[in-house]
């Protein structure tokens, strides 16, 4: 690949648990040919799942007819991953924060605040219908020496 | 890697040596039924062995919790044992390191529940 799609990988895929696996394995692939280190690799990755999780259960509810679109990208400063569902959108402000004493030992609600944690920046998209969700985590000095490299297509 | 749970005894109390992910669809299950399981025979001392655990998501973590609130209302402890790196920087990051008894070394966990 050359030219401005050099480094950006996208697909469209069902809402399974599947397509879950897929991203995150894409996701590894990503920051392996970043240059990462095993633990900000991981961090990466990990809120990479967790966003695919989300579009997959509670965008678009594992609903058959509906898909998830993913972006993947390493510019040379940063990695760029959205994730898009077809659901009924998604407002940030309403998610409660897990941090607080009254919701510290609740079983869900950790997906997002993980996302937000560990990438530097998060941005939500409402699609009508649909959330995109866009996180971007930039590539240290050291991190960059691979950047802009192909990533291998499906 | 799917989980894997095996179980053993010891001076009281029942280990459960955890090994793979603790995701959703992968591990979460089946870590909630072996803990009901071991609530519901009167288990009331449970230490969950994590080094083996390389990979732990929010649904996993919700696992844990629930794990833990569930032993708590039946008046039993769970506590947890060799983290990962890994694990032990996703409980860091959402302040359940604070929530749950946690030990590096098998007979010192082990004393603590007497």
């Amino acid at each position: 690949m050359t030219g401005p799609q050099t480094g950006r990988l996208s697909f469209k895929l069902a809402s399974t648990m599947d397509s879950v696996a897929e991203v995150e394995a894409a996701a590894e692939k990503l920051t392996h040919s970043a240059g990462m280190d095993e633990d900000e690799g991981f961090r990466v990755v990990m809120a990479v799942r967790e966003a695919a999780v989300n579009a997959v259960l509670h965008g678009n509810g594992y609903d058959p007819n509906k898909q998830i679109t993913v972006s993947l990208e390493n510019n040379g400063k940063s990695l760029v991953i959205t994730v898009a569902d077809e659901g009924e959108g998604l407002d940030p402000e309403k998610i409660p924060d897990p941090l607080a004493p009254e919701n510290l030992l609740r079983g869900t609600g950790r997906g997002i605040f993980l996302i937000r944690s560990f990438l530097d920046e998060v941005h939500f998209r409402q699609l009508h219908p649909g959330t995109e969700l866009t996180l971007v985590k930039h590539l240290t000095p050291a991190g960059s020496n691979d950047a802009s490299q192909d990533l291998d297509t499906k | 890697m799917a989980l894997s749970i095996s179980t053993r005894q010891l001076d009281g109390v029942t280990i459960l040596d955890l090994s793979g992910r603790i995701t959703l669809g992968e591990g979460s299950v089946q870590l909630r039924d072996a803990i009901r399981d071991l609530i519901s025979k009167g288990e009331k001392h449970i230490l969950l062995s994590l080094g083996d655990v390389n990979y732990i998501d929010s649904s996993g973590l919700g696992e844990l919790v629930s794990a833990f609130t569930t032993a708590k209302n039946q008046n039993a402890d769970v506590k947890l044992l060799n983290l990962t790196k890994k694990v032990k920087d996703v409980l860091q990051v959402t302040k359940l390191y604070t929530v749950f008894d946690i030990y590096d070394d098998e007979a010192h966990a082990i004393s603590s529940f007497k």
